[in-house]
């Protein structure tokens, strides 16, 4: 079935419930690998990264009675590819409300594929402070082979071996009708 | 998605739609967190050119789009006409040649005649912004006008506009009748009546009225616009003495009283203190004219983005 885009529906790869397990489990290992909730920082990548990151937050809260830090980044003015894009990028608000120097900041996206979105988070990160660390979590990886940069992902959800003509679309219930991951495939 | 602006140069503002309006403006609002940054600076135009071409002499709205363009790592030169092939005798057009084959991305005009930068837009392949021409048009004051009110009242539609002073010379009068009743204001325009036009009510279809007094245009309004006395006018007997103008047309706190209690005054700068604006009125609290020159920069940043990359 082919959607407003004219991409062809391929696979479902994970439902509410496994993201929410995968959520999950992604603050765990956060937790355990930062000794805990303190100088905690979950930074979301505009546009689905935000919702994961608060869902992460959350997560975290609960485990640990601490709540970490939460801020929103927007990669628009970062970008390496504006004047090949040319369709025209909405330019959103970056909020890191509180200082990012000395913080464990994780970064926080819906699917790493180039990598280049984290090399423009990570540009822009360094123009607000010197964090202690910075990590990255990532819902979906398609895998290092379509990597453009060296960047890899301390956290995943799923791994999800991909073609370069298929595309994932991760569904959240802030933007979407529902809550889900999906393997489509753009039209020959 | 939301596609604000996706034309390669900012002429006016008569020509624009109230959703490509809004689009700018919603940008601008987001690019002012960048000039709040410890770092004012984002790499977004790195390798862009930015050239200033000012014909009349300005320090707040040049020093403006050169911030605005070096914020976003753009290169920017300034021309200015004392400098200018112009004073050599070289056209207008020639100039904008000569200027188009460095390869400039964006050329940001001012001209003392109306329809320069519309001009320079046939013959140049740089993206053209209108830094104001003539009495015609000053988009970008407009715009930062705009995010002013937004910024204090939340929104426009629906808002009582007074703007007083010489409305026949002003192209900020003008590109802020275009704005702000595209957006749902009703204006309300008052001054010396050689200054004030009756036909002026033309200018657009609806929601202007030129009133007879200055006090008729303030009564209940919510924002209270002043516009520069161009003092080098005086000589053309527009009106008798500035003394005469300040008693008449200046904004007082008495006459402040008028407009309703939360009204907010702007004025485009710079001001002639004691003569169109007393100086207990520019600096009240209800006076927002700084702010108008701090959004100024965001919303230049936004038009440059919007025009060689964005858009």
């Amino acid at each position: 079935m082919a959607d407003q885009y004219g991409l062809i529906e391929k696979s479902k790869i994970m439902d509410s419930s496994r993201m929410t397990r995968a959520l999950s489990r992604l603050a765990s290992e956060i937790v355990e690998d930062n000794h805990g909730a303190r100088d905690l920082y979950i930074v979301g990548i505009r546009r689905r990264g935000v919702p994961l990151a608060q869902r992460i937050v959350e997560k975290i809260a609960e485990l640990e009675n601490e709540t970490p830090h939460f801020g929103i980044i927007d990669i628009t003015l970062y970008r390496d590819d504006l004047s090949t894009v040319g369709a025209n990028p909405i330019v959103n608000r970056t909020e890191l409300t509180h200082d990012i120097e000395g913080k464990n900041i994780i970064l926080v996206d819906d699917v790493l594929y180039t990598g280049r979105t984290i090399r423009a988070a990570l540009d822009q990160l360094m123009d607000f402070g010197r964090p202690n660390r910075v990590q990255l979590a990532v819902l979906i990886d398609r895998g290092k082979e379509h990597r453009e940069l060296p960047i890899q992902a301390d956290y995943i959800g799923k791994t999800v071996p991909t073609k370069r003509t298929e595309i994932i679309k991760v569904m959240l219930k802030e933007y979407d009708d529902e809550e889900s991951v999906w393997i489509y495939e753009k039209p020959a | 998605m939301e596609k604000p602006f996706r034309r390669r140069d900012l002429l006016g503002i008569r020509d624009l739609s109230a959703a490509e309006i809004t689009g700018i403006l919603n940008t601008a609002e987001n690019f002012r967190e960048i000039n709040q940054r410890e770092i004012k600076k984002v790499p977004t135009l790195r390798g862009k050119t930015v050239i200033n071409l000012f014909f009349e002499n300005s320090t707040r709205t040049r020093t403006s789009f050169e911030l605005a363009a070096k914020r976003l790592s753009a290169d920017a030169v300034n021309i200015s006409v004392s400098s200018s092939s112009v004073t050599k005798g070289e056209t207008l057009v020639d100039t904008a040649l000569n200027l188009d084959a460095m390869q400039p991305d964006c050329i940001v005009v001012r001209h003392g005649s109306a329809g320069v930068p519309h001009q320079l837009a046939k013959v140049s392949r740089a993206a053209i912004v209108n830094a104001g021409d003539g009495a015609n048009e000053h988009p970008t004051q407009a715009l930062l006008d705009a995010m002013t009110i937004r910024e204090h009242k939340g929104t426009i539609e629906g808002l009582e506009v007074a703007i007083l002073g010489d409305i026949l010379h002003s192209r900020v009068a003008r590109s802020n009748i275009h704005l702000l009743t595209k957006l749902g204001a009703r204006v309300r325009v008052a001054g010396p009546k050689t200054l004030v036009p009756r036909d002026f009510e033309h200018l657009v279809e609806k929601d202007l009225t030129v009133c007879p007094h200055v006090e008729d245009a303030i009564r209940g309004a919510d924002v209270v616009m002043i516009l520069r006395i161009q003092r080098e006018r005086q000589d053309s007997a527009y009106f008798p003495t500035l003394r005469e103008y300040s008693i008449h047309y200046g904004l007082t706190n008495e006459r402040l009283d008028l407009a309703r209690k939360d009204a907010i005054v702007l004025h485009p700068g710079p001001m002639n203190r004691g003569i169109e604006i007393a100086s207990e009125v520019a600096d009240s609290s209800r006076s927002l004219i700084l702010d108008q020159v701090k959004y100024g920069v965001a919303v230049r940043m936004a038009v440059l983005y919007l025009a060689t990359g964005g858009g």
